[in-house]
């Protein structure tokens, strides 16, 4: 059993909140995005929050300290976008492996500052490994259904080089997340299986769909069960949701989840749903309310925050985790 | 049909099965579409669809070979709406290439939802084309088939890529020596391959389904004579012996001799099937119209078919032949159902079609449409677009999703596509396209459903569309309008990022100065986003567009030469305004010192008023019948709850919703006559009445009849500037000053119906009825707020008595048409949850009735409702909206808890600094 194996039958483990958020209050400019390496560059940068592993890493590095300092037990490297297929738009498909492989070293830089600091309770970095722009399973084109902007084998290969350089930069597990199509997501599965063989290693595996309105569905039409039968196939250390939603809109969906699986259930919503203008309004006393309900209902293993959380909220939800036991689970094999 | 199949599934639910029995639910062979399929020892048979396999329908391959995809889609279509849980597709075809087909083919019904629902089987001899298969679909398929045919190497090796890519399998008992023909190599076979599946590959046991050959009987050889028997020996084998896996099969080979006779046909395949099920089969390819009902096989063929299958004569195959030339050619004929909704209206049908995204008969509809109008684009105008708008309704209430929405925008198109040529030859000049529209999904957003809605839209009414299609720079955005001179340019964007890639595209427009509408839509997007982001950083129109059917007009106002500067012009004066309020509603110089707002309580001259002594003072419990309450219920709530829109009762005749409507609603009067009934809950309350005076402006002192202080109700002021002469109202304004030296009162109440609510959900939950235990919840909800307007009137009429004259309708009560009100804490007059303990305290509600407060004062049973009475005749609802941190601190001070306390549970309504 891996040491997060360990301390998910103890205790309910905490993920990280928004880095975009976060990352945003530096207020980085097209300059900065750059930085020195690439001011240069023929494309413009900005928006690219991925290349700051590599142009701002003491930012990066700011937020995952400040996730662990609120009491986080995982952090995501800040790989979202971290294919060749994602840095497509910014024409830095050559600088993936370097991106994911600095990204998941300076997150482990941090988290084993915690840990030594912290020994009782040791820090673990996840690769996150985010849906791409594209989806396999449905077509950009109304008049073409049959038409499909990437297929199975452009997101095995991508995802394979990402996950090998998440691997390669010292990532305790692996986050397919924010997961739309399901078909993108088994892509990433079957490269991650492909990786596991060829190095002999075993890493734990965390698959986070997304629920996308009240339809109940991924955005590729799945209901929650037929999801989780879609990706049960590799042997994984928690599956649940993210994004989109708020913590009390997603609670239905956690629960139908739970019903349906004996592995660990995670979530990490959205801090309430976004008001007029993108902005995240709720509170993280607010939030911290809603997670309690997930908490009195043992719906949870691991949980965290998505789209507009910040360390406070985490730091709420944390403490409030420490009130409560996990739910009970089976420890995957293989 | 039908029956046969369940009638066999249910004999195979109660027989049989004991190994699978013992399962845990993990165990179970689970599939999944778009939808989950679980095949679990209760589940009936499995049924797979089998036309759309180019070996077994010469008309499947004649499209595919076409490329006559629509009506391929078609066969797929009519399997799944005639029952078959599983499709199978097979495009193994000298003349085809398969990989492409079989991949172009489940790309296709990826896009259908009614198809792609369920789990695809992906059936070929060919690994390429499996492979080719497992790459497309997103849910967990099955494989048909593999086998040890070329040894054990390329057995494993392709197992271990099914697994990997997420699929059940299909094994055929098949060897490197041949097929399997007896008993007894059928089970060494099996066994074999599930022993190196499950050992080897560590293929999970229940994903494995065999196939252990269905070979004719009845064909004049004697070596056949067994081919039925051993089949069933075989499974019940399997089923026995190799934990968790499944057998299936393809049925209409048993009957292979009788080919052009159905009659025999059809009888062979149903005993088939139910022996094969009570041996433990579970699913199978089968015909479901070359099959009869079990029970009703004629007698004799019926004895003539099992000593077939069953060998149990020697002489058995030549009495069935005999029998069968006396029959043969007496095929029945099965009469093309009709389908109901073909009897509607053009309108109906027409919105049936783009709802239900079928293109079956919308050319022909559409045709009868353009008769019955003048001009053919008021076809577009007002059939097609009042079918869009439900599919709009649809959607946006989360009735339809968008893989469904699509399908309806293709329809459509269809339908569009139909009236092109007679709008075009009834064109004259002046009509020559409408205008030249660019339609980009932004930067970093995938999400363009609502996008390609629109731009059908705007096409069908005559405008050019060039669609960037999603993830559409700025630089390329600007690029094209420019070189396209296009005249307007349509944003969308669904995700919150979007937001701000418009407004930089806005800002870039005008630093290019260029001067081209912008359109704004998408479900993030709003008026008034647009109005204070977008808009000020464009000198030229910015208008947001919040559904696609408001697209037309809005596209056409921008461009109308004669009117378009007026049009302008309005739309930035509106938004103009709209910022401005917006922008002094969220600023704070717009608020009064709670000093300032106090000075403008609600004016009542309490000089000429002098309130009415209650007939009762004190408090009391109150126990009623549910059946008095059931004429107090508001069921406009009651369908809200159910995400359907509309006042009761008109929502029962609602075009849209107005079906599901009614059928909820008889639902739920079912289950009410039970509630009460059966009495399945109680209803209690409690209510209190008390003298009273508003006292320190805000507070509301509560004594009993001696003058002894009994607790302090604290309100909230509004704070926000009013316009002149307007107050600023606190719930203790109606309540007699202290000083004026009048004695006044309040009431405050309790009710709930919520006791037995939650063990009745409970006891459907656990028999899986999810449907009736939101019913009893919502209809727990429904008698708590009927039983509060109940003891309402009661206080009115009688326990108090200041309205005994009162009559009103029940559409009078729910207009709150009557005297007095009964606000309750936590809703828009006073948000404070606090004051909650203060009620309970006063009523000891929860020894009286039961009901307790959360730590977050939410009441629980969740059914009850609590308030307080006001009988002055001014007094009136109100919002209380935001106040200022002044008022925070006071009432901090007043409620003896920190302000920071205080900040938290007023949160929603202090207004930002």
């Amino acid at each position: 059993m891996s040491r997060i194996e360990e301390a998910l039958q103890k205790r309910i483990l905490v993920l990280d909140g928004a880095m975009g958020t976060m990352l945003q209050r530096f207020k980085f400019e097209e300059a900065d995005f750059r930085g020195e390496r690439f001011k240069d560059f023929q494309h413009p940068l900005k928006g690219n929050n991925d290349l700051l592993s590599i142009t701002q890493p003491e930012a990066v590095k700011s937020v995952h300290a400040e996730y662990y300092a609120a009491g986080a037990d995982i952090v995501e490297t800040n790989t979202f976008s971290g294919t060749t297929i994602g840095m497509a738009d910014y024409h830095m498909e050559d600088l993936v492996n370097e991106l994911n492989y600095q990204s998941a070293k300076i997150a482990k830089e941090v988290a084993d500052e915690f840990t030594a600091k912290e020994p009782h309770k040791p820090r673990f970095v996840a690769g996150s490994i985010g849906p791409t722009n594209r989806t396999a399973s449905m077509s950009p084109d109304v008049n073409d259904p049959g038409y499909r902007a990437v297929n199975f084998d452009d997101l095995r290969v991508a995802y394979k080089q990402q996950v090998e350089a998440l691997l390669d930069g010292g990532v305790d597990l692996l986050l397919v997340e924010t997961i739309f199509d399901t078909l993108n997501a088994k892509a990433a599965l079957f490269a991650i299986e492909e990786v596991k063989e060829e190095r002999g290693v075993n890493v734990p595996v965390m698959v986070s769909g997304t629920i996308t309105d009240a339809s109940g569905r991924t955005l590729s039409g799945q209901t929650v069960e037929a999801f989780l039968i879609s990706i049960s196939h590799i042997p994984i250390l928690s599956v649940g949701f993210n994004c989109a939603l708020g913590a009390d809109q997603l609670q239905p969906y956690l629960k139908r989840l739970a019903q349906n699986t004996e592995v660990a259930i995670s979530a990490h919503p959205n801090a309430g749903l976004p008001n007029a203008f993108g902005e995240y309004d709720q509170t993280p006393e607010q939030m911290k309310e809603l997670i309690r309900s997930y908490m009195d209902e043992h719906l949870v293993n691991i949980i965290g925050g998505c789209c507009g959380t910040t360390p406070d909220h985490i730091k709420l939800i944390a403490e409030l985790a420490t009130e409560y036991t996990p739910r009970n689970i089976l420890v995957a094999k293989g | 049909m039908d029956t046969t199949i369940q009638d066999g599934g249910n004999i195979e639910g109660l027989g049989n099965l004991s190994v699978n029995k013992q399962q845990s639910t993990s165990k179970y062979l689970k599939l999944s579409g778009l939808e989950p399929l679980v095949v679990t020892p209760e589940s009936n048979f499995i049924n797979v669809g089998e036309r759309t396999n180019v070996t077994g329908s010469r008309k499947f391959l004649r499209l595919i070979k076409e490329e006559n995809y629509d009506e391929a889609l078609d066969i797929a279509r009519n399997q799944v709406e005639g029952g078959a849980q599983i499709i199978d597709v097979n495009m193994d075809e000298g003349m085809l290439d398969g990989v492409y087909a079989m991949t172009k083919f489940l790309n296709l019904i990826a896009a259908e939802p009614d198809i792609a629902r369920v789990p695809v089987m992906i059936d070929s001899s060919k690994w390429e084309i499996i492979e080719a298969g497992l790459k497309v679909i997103q849910g967990k398929g099955v494989v048909n088939s593999i086998s040890l045919k070329e040894g054990e190497e390329t057995f494993i090796a392709h197992a271990k890529k099914i697994k990997r890519y997420g699929a059940a399998v299909i094994v055929m008992a098949f060897d490197e020596v041949g097929q399997a023909d007896t008993y007894e190599r059928r089970i060494e076979i099996c066994k074999r391959s599930y022993d190196i599946l499950v050992d080897k590959v560590h293929f999970p046991a229940e994903d494995i389904i065999f196939d252990p050959n269905i070979f004719p009987v009845a064909t004049g050889m004697e070596e056949h004579r067994k081919n039925a028997l051993d089949f069933f020996l075989a499974t019940k084998w399997i089923r026995n012996n190799l934990p968790y896996a499944h057998v299936s099969g393809g049925v209409s080979n048993v009957s292979f001799s009788f080919r052009g006779n159905n009659t025999v046909r059809e009888a062979m395949h149903a005993a088939f099937l139910y022996h094969a099920i009570q041996h433990g089969m579970t699913m199978g390819i089968v015909n479901p119209e070359m099959i009869e009902v079990y029970d009703e096989i004629d007698k004799e063929l019926l004895t003539y078919v099992e000593d077939v299958l069953l060998d149990r004569k020697d002489d058995a195959t030549e009495r069935l032949l005999e029998y069968a030339e006396s029959i043969k050619g007496d095929g029945k004929v099965v009469a093309k159902q009709t389908k109901e909704w073909r009897n509607g209206t053009v309108q109906e049908r027409l919105t049936h079609s783009l709802v239900k995204g079928l293109d079956e008969f919308i050319e022909s509809d559409v045709e009868e449409a353009r008769q019955q109008v003048a001009r053919p684009i008021q076809v577009i105008e007002q059939h097609l677009m009042t079918g869009m708008n439900v599919v709009g309704d649809l959607f946006g209430s989360g009735k339809m999703f968008l893989p469904q929405v699509v399908k309806s925008a293709r329809v459509m198109k269809k339908a569009v596509a139909y009236l092109l040529p007679f709008i075009e030859d009834e064109k004259d000049s002046t009509s020559k396209g409408a205008g030249k529209v660019l339609m980009a999904t932004v930067k970093g957003d995938v999400h363009d459903i609502g996008k390609n809605i629109v731009s059908v839209v705007l096409a069908c009414n005559n405008f050019e569309i060039i669609d960037l299609g999603v993830m559409v720079p700025p630089e390329k955005i600007i690029e094209t309008a420019q070189r396209e001179q296009v005249d307007i340019i349509g944003l969308s964007g669904l995700i919150t990022p979007s937001l701000d890639e418009m407004v930089y595209l806005a800002k870039e427009l005008d630093r290019l100065k260029i001067s081209i509408p912008v359109m704004i839509g998408g479900a993030t997007t709003s008026r008034a986003h647009t109005a204070v982001k977008i808009a000020p950083e464009y000198k030229d129109t910015v208008v947001h567009v919040n559904d696609a059917s408001r697209a037309v007009t809005v596209a056409s106002n921008l461009l109308q030469p004669d009117t378009k500067h007026t049009y302008a012009s309005d739309v930035r004066a509106e938004y103009d305004k709209l910022r401005e309020g917006y922008l002094n509603r969220t600023r704070a110089k717009n608020f009064l010192t709670i000093a300032q707002a106090r000075n403008n309580k609600y004016p009542i001259d309490w000089e000429a008023f002098t309130p009415l002594k209650p007939n009762f003072i004190g408090t009391k419990t109150i126990e009623v019948a549910l059946a008095e309450l059931e004429p107090y219920i508001d069921w406009t709530p009651f369908f809200q709850s159910w995400e359907l829109h509309g006042k009761f009762p008109a929502i029962l005749e609602d075009k849209v919703v107005g079906e599901h409507a009614t059928s909820l609603y008889k639902d739920a009067q079912q289950m009410l006559q039970q509630i009460i009934y059966e009495k399945w809950f109680t209803a209690k309350g409690v209510v209190g009445i008390f003298p009273a005076n508003q006292v320190n402006d805000d507070d509301i002192l509560v004594t009993n009849e001696d003058g002894e202080n009994l607790a302090t109700f604290l309100t909230l002021r509004q704070q926000s500037q009013k316009t002149k002469g307007a107050p600023n109202i606190a719930l203790s304004d109606f309540i007699a000053p202290k000083e004026t030296g009048k004695t006044d009162y309040i009431g405050c109440f309790c009710v709930t119906t919520g006791f037995g609510v939650d063990e009745k959900a409970k006891d459907f939950e656990a028999s899986l009825d999810d449907y009736n235990s939101i019913l009893v919840k919502a209809l727990g909800d429904r008698l708590a707020e009927a039983f509060a307007e109940y003891l309402h009137e009661r206080v009115r009429k009688e326990i108090w008595g200041y309205a005994a004259q009162e009559e009103l309708s029940n559409t009078d009560l729910i207009k709150e048409a009557y005297e007095g009100i009964r606000p309750a804490p936590g809703y828009p007059a006073c948000p404070d949850h606090l004051e909650k303990p203060t009620i309970w305290k006063l009523l000891n509600v929860e020894e009286q009735i039961g009901v307790t407060l959360t730590e977050s004062m939410a009441m629980w049973p969740a059914a009850s409702v609590s308030g307080y009475y006001f009988a002055n005749p001014q007094s009136r609802y109100f919002g209380l909206g935001k106040i200022k941190e002044d008022q925070v601190a006071d009432y901090a001070n007043r409620r003896n808890i920190s302000v920071e306390t205080a900040q938290k549970w007023l949160a929603p309504n202090i207004a930002d600094v």
